[in-house]
This record gives structure tokens, C-alpha cells and sequence, in this order.
């Protein structure tokens, strides 16, 4: 029972041992030892900057995720490719505003909803200004809580202005800049097409989202209820778009907006879907799925050269081992066990690796820095702690394995031998 | 002085080399019987089995036939670990070269075998230094080998053989690389060492030093050919009126 007790104290002693010999043989070749880690440093540094720069570019794009909204839902209407519907015509399969009657009561999960439906693009004119085109789009008020654009000036659609249609619009900035209007300009009137509307609203222009999304829409935009649009467009081509509560819902969201349209829109059991329900989560979560795995191959790719590190460890454990066959045979000699002079020289492999380690993960930071400030989209570029700690780990494991054969064949020296070695 | 128990008993010793295409018989059927508290010389020429009977009995080696016991426990079928323990409890070695380890001082040379035996790290110190009290060296513990004549460094690895407080020390030509007044030195120190009490089997080729032993073993051919006391062996010194004659 003591010397179960006793053992782990006895090997915890061999390897603090260990290691401190380790550290002194490591310095008596210092300049040895930095050339041999110089596989592992070269390894380590290009592994943590990789798996830096994948992480950085990884949050860039995850943020721009953010900014165009992962909670948003879209549906539309979509021709199901079997059943009765399977060939019908599009007319036949139009979403109606009746459809979504009630859908925020029986939908827990789905925060907001907006119907939307283009009204075309239409002259703008503000007293003796104009601009040529200016798409006019309706929607309902909690649209902007969903696209997340704020209104910067004025006010939403009031519940009036939707029972009502009343001929309010909520224009871009700069669709009011390029009319030469107020800053502040609710409350006048503009002309858009063949009506006047009365200026409830500036909304800030759609955010630049980089790359993605398509940040560079047409920013001349006018909003108007959809109630409005409903009576300017005879038979209106509509879209819907919706937000659940919480990315965590997303799916929830999605089965409850299925079950509520298959009944509102008379569809039987068994019949498949006329309509699709898009989530931004979906593409969040591919794209999550995607990156991890460019990154782990990056990484793998690139940890070949730790390989290449290890190899060079190996080297220089083989020489060691057979210019100390002497020291060996000594230490055999006095009453070293064979675990004792395998553990000396495996440490001794292993502790090499992980200076090289910690070597690396300082050019590796160095790299990610430069990496950080080459383009805007790595300009999140930083080493996350678990990347430090697995190529820590990793280069202690390359110690480990290429370690263990020149540690071997020193446990296995002959002491007799040994001694007489030259 | 042959009152105490017997610390070794050989019994018909065989070991063959493979040297090649070639089998050398290094000992062909050896038996000893060396008692506590005895201080024997092994004489031979080289090829005479002695290296090997040293290897055995210090337990870097393993005999194909017959029976080693060190302190009544059969060694011939031990593990190499039970071999190391035995070898890190029971024997001292002293070499001829020395093999001290010329980066580490002479307190830390000493200490080499405690670290085998999990001994902790002030009472290995403390063991060491009273190890160099004990072979004359108490005030060169912090020297590096390199810094130390040929004596003081046999000194060191003396005490480094005896730390452990071994039932054997077992010296390999323990002169062979020291002048003739250095060698006295250490052949006093070992005398000293039998007459506390320490068990010595000295491998040597030079008559002068095996006649400091109170039992002389010659060996030929992997065979002992001769053991005796000192007294009755041909190389023992003259004594006062005794007329040249014999081997000598």
C-alpha cells in the first residue's frame, strides 16, 4: 500500500530530476540545442500564425455575419417538386398577406415579421431637386428592427399609417442628401413617381459589410408601409422576412413558420411545402463547419513541418546518446534501471521540443502581428490560448515520439560495453 | 579474519562470449567463496577470465551456467532492474579510468548513485560529503574533476563507490593510471577501508599492489589456478632472512 502511494512520489522525483539534467545538458550545447529546435520553432511559429490567421479571418467574417443579422428568416414561395402543385404557375403560389395573419401569436419563437413588396423604381423629386431613380419598397414597421437599421431621425410607421396606407415614406440618408434636404428631414414632402408621400423618417444606409452581403446596394431607397404598396401594386409579388427570438431557436422558429403556412395556406398532410424557409443560422453554422475544417487542414498541412522538427530532435538524441555511451554506462553501473536512463533521455527530448515550443509561439506571435496588419479582413489576427497550448502539447508529443528511440537504445546499452566505449 | 559470513558464493561459473564466428570461453566452471570483511586480489593476464569474473560479480553481467549468490540471494536470474538495484544497494565500483563526470563536481559525483536510490535531496547531500570525509577529500568537494590530481579523483570515485555503503567495493585495476606514490595512497586508503570493516576484491596485473591483499586469486584460462592467502602466495613480499627463490 506504501509503495503504491510512494510511486507516483518516486517518478514525480525521476522526472524533476530528469528535467533538471535535461536543462543543464541542454546548456552546457546551448548552440547545439537552438540549431536542433530549429525544426520545431519553424514548425510551432507557422502553426499557431496559421491557425491565428484562419481564427482572425474566422471572427471578421463571423462579425459580419453579426452585422447583416443571423437571426433573420426569409421565406418565400417555392414550387414543391412533387404532389398536385408540383407544375403549377407562379401566380398560383404567391404568398398572400392573409397568410401571415396571426403568425406572431402562434409562432413563440419568431420575434418580428415584415411582409415585403417592391413598388417599383420611380423619379424623386423634392422641390426643384430630383433623382432619377428611387426603388420604393413596402414594409412593415418592425422591418427595420429586423434588418437592424436604426432611425436616425423622425419616426417609424405608425399603426395609423399601416391600418390606414397612409402615403408616409422613411427615406435613406443619402437618397435625402442627394435631394439637398434637411438633416432632420421628417415632416416634408416628396414627391416619388406620380404621388407624395410625407417624410416620416431618415434610416442609416444599409451598413458596409465588407466583401459580403453585397454592402454596395443601391442607396437611394425609400420605404413606404405595405399597406401603401399594396394599393400602388395590384397584385404584389411578396416576400417575407422574419427574426426569431435567439440564434438557439432558429429551428424552433423554422417548424413553427412551416406549421402555421402549410395550414393557412390549405396544404394537406403529406403534402410537401409551397414555400421555403431560409435561416441565417444555417449559413452561420455551414460556414462555422466549413472554416473549422480549412483550418484543421491548414494545420495539419503545416504541422508536417513540426514532423520534419521531430526528425531533427531524433538526430540530435542519437548523437547525445551515443557520445555520453560512457556517462550511461556510469550511471548503469551505480544502479540506474534501464526506466531510469530511458526517462533521462526522453525528458531530455522532450523538454528540447518544448523550448522549441515556446520559442515558436514568440515568432509566432510575431507573425500573427504581421500578419494583422497586412489586410483588413486579418485584422484580427491573434494566436487564441488553445492554439498555444495545443502546439505546446503537440511539440512535447513530437518530443515524446522521436525521443523514445534514441531513449531506448540508451536504456538498452550494454553498461559493460558502455564503459569500455571510446 | 575469515570469521565472517559468506558474502559470495560461486558455484561452477560458466560464461561464452560470441566473438564473431568465434566462441571465446571466458570462465570455464569458477567456484569462490569470499567471506565479509575479506580483501582479495584477482591477478591474471589479460584474456585470463578475471574482467569477466569482475563483471559478474559486480552484476553488470550475467553467468550462462552456474550460480552467483551475493549475501545468500541467487543473482543469475534477476531482471536487469532487480540487477540495477542490487548493483546501486550492494556493490561500489572503482575503474580504473576513473569515470568521473567532468561537468559536475566532486559532491555531485558522489551523489551519482543516491539519485538511483530515491534518497532525498540534503541527505544526499549529507551522505556525499561524509562519503569525501571519509576517503581525505572533506575540503575538495566543490572541485570539478579537471581540477583535481589523478589521486583525488580515484578518491572521489572511491567514495563515490563506497556512499551507498556497499557490502563490496570492487576496484578494476584501480592504479592503473596512477604513478607509484599516488598508488600508495590509494592502496593505503584501501587498507584502511578493509580494516573498518569494508569488504575489497581488487582486479590487478601488478604483484605490488595485489600483495597489499590478504588473499591473493590467480586466474589462467578462465580458470583459477591458485588461491591463497598472501602469505603462502610465491608474490608475497620477503620476509626478513627469506631467500630469493620461485616466481619471484
Amino acid at each position: 500500500m506504501t509503495a503504491l502511494l510512494m510511486f507516483p512520489l518516486f517518478l514525480f522525483r525521476l522526472v524533476l530530476q530528469s528535467a533538471a539534467l535535461a536543462l543543464s545538458q541542454i546548456w552546457v550545447n546551448k548552440t547545439r540545442s537552438i540549431l536542433t529546435t530549429l525544426g520545431i520553432i519553424i514548425g510551432v511559429s507557422s502553426v499557431s500564425a496559421v491557425i491565428a490567421a484562419m481564427e482572425g479571418m474566422n471572427r471578421k467574417i463571423l462579425e459580419n455575419f453579426e452585422m447583416f443579422g443571423t437571426r433573420k428568416i426569409f421565406i418565400w414561395p417555392e414550387q414543391p417538386s412533387s404532389g398536385p402543385q408540383k407544375n403549377a404557375p407562379t401566380w398560383q403560389l404567391r404568398f398572400e398577406a392573409k397568410h401571415f395573419e396571426g403568425l406572431l401569436e402562434h409562432c413563440p419563437s419568431v420575434e418580428f415579421i415584415s411582409l415585403i413588396a417592391n413598388a417599383g423604381r420611380v423619379p424623386g423629386r423634392y422641390m426643384n431637386r430630383t433623382v432619377d431613380s428611387v426603388s420604393v419598397t413596402g414594409v412593415d414597421a418592425s422591418w427595420f428592427k429586423i434588418e437592424n437599421r436604426p432611425i436616425v431621425f423622425g419616426r417609424p410607421f405608425s399603426m395609423l399609417d399601416e391600418s390606414q396606407g397612409r402615403y408616409v415614406c422613411i427615406i435613406t440618408a443619402q437618397l435625402r442628401d442627394k435631394l439637398q434636404m434637411d438633416r432632420d428631414c421628417s415632416g416634408q414632402i416628396i414627391q416619388l413617381g406620380i404621388n407624395s408621400y410625407l417624410v416620416a423618417g431618415v434610416v442609416e444606409d444599409k451598413p458596409n459589410t465588407g466583401m459580403m452581403f453585397g454592402g454596395s446596394d443601391d442607396p437611394m431607397e425609400a420605404y413606404i408601409p405595405y399597406t401603401t404598396a399594396a394599393k400602388l401594386v395590384r397584385m404584389p409579388w411578396i416576400r417575407v422576412m422574419a427574426s426569431c427570438r435567439d440564434s438557439t431557436v432558429a429551428d424552433e422558429a423554422r417548424a413553427e413558420i412551416r406549421f402555421f403556412l402549410r395550414r393557412t395556406r390549405g396544404l394537406r398532410p403529406g403534402e410537401p411545402d409551397n414555400f421555403g424557409v431560409f435561416l441565417m443560422e444555417n449559413e452561420v453554422r455551414q460556414f462555422k463547419e466549413v472554416m473549422g475544417m480549412i483550418t484543421l487542414v491548414a494545420a495539419g498541412v503545416v504541422s508536417i513541418s513540426l514532423l520534419v522538427g521531430g526528425v531533427g530532435i531524433m538526430n540530435i538524441m542519437l548523437v547525445s546518446v551515443s557520445e555520453r555511451t560512457r556517462e550511461i554506462g556510469l550511471r548503469k553501473a551505480v544502479g540506474a534501471r534501464p526506466s531510469a536512463i530511458l526517462t533521462q533521455f526522453l525528458v531530455e527530448a522532450v523538454v528540447l521540443c518544448m523550448i522549441g515550443g515556446l520559442i515558436g509561439v514568440g515568432f509566432g506571435h510575431l507573425l500573427a502581428s504581421v500578419i494583422a496588419n497586412s489586410a483588413p479582413l486579418m485584422e484580427q489576427t491573434q494566436i487564441p490560448a488553445w492554439a498555444i497550448a495545443v502546439s505546446f502539447g503537440f511539440s512535447a508529443f513530437v518530443g515524446v515520439v522521436f525521443g523514445m528511440f534514441p531513449a531506448i537504445k540508451a536504456a538498452r546499452l550494454n553498461p559493460i560495453e558502455a564503459l569500455r566505449h571510446e | 579474519m575469515n570469521s565472517g559470513s559468506r558474502l559470495i558464493e560461486i558455484c561452477q561459473l560458466e560464461r561464452t562470449y560470441v566473438v564473431g564466428a568465434e566462441k571465446v570461453r571466458a570462465l570455464r566452471g569458477v567456484d569462490l567463496s569470499i567471506r565479509t570483511n575479506e580483501y582479495v586480489a584477482v591477478m591474471g593476464h589479460s584474456g585470463s577470465g578475471k574482467s569477466t569474473l569482475m563483471n559478474i560479480l559486480g552484476c553488470l553481467d550475467r553467468a550462462d551456467k552456474g550460480d552467483y549468490l551475493l549475501n545468500g540471494i541467487n543473482t543469475t536470474r534477476m531482471s536487469e532492474g532487480q540487477l540495477a538495484h542490487v548493483r546501486n544497494r550492494q556493490i561500489g565500483f572503482v575503474f580504473q579510468s576513473f569515470e568521473l563526470m567532468g561537468r559536475l563536481s566532486a559532491l555531485k559525483n558522489v551523489e551519482l548513485p543516491l539519485i538511483y536510490s530515491d534518497i532525498s535531496f540534503w541527505k544526499r547531500r549529507r551522505m556525499a560529503r561524509e562519503a569525501l570525509e571519509r576517503v581525505g577529500l572533506g575540503e575538495r568537494i566543490h572541485h570539478k574533476p579537471n581540477q583535481l590530481s589523478g589521486g583525488e579523483k580515484q578518491r572521489v570515485a572511491v567514495a563515490r563507490a563506497l556512499v551507498n555503503q556497499p557490502s563490496l567495493l570492487l576496484a578494476d585495476e584501480p592504479t592503473g593510471n596512477l604513478d607509484t606514490a599516488t598508488s600508495d595512497g590509494i592502496m593505503l586508503l584501501f587498507e584502511k577501508l578493509y580494516r573498518e570493516g569494508q569488504t575489497i576484491i581488487m582486479v590487478t596485473h601488478e604483484v605490488d599492489i595485489a600483495v597489499r591483499a590478504r588473499r591473493i586469486v590467480r586466474m589462467r584460462d578462465g580458470q583459477i589456478i591458485s588461491d591463497l592467502p598472501t602469505e603462502k602466495d610465491p608474490a608475497r613480499p620477503l620476509r626478513d632472512g627469506e631467500q630469493i627463490g620461485g616466481e619471484r
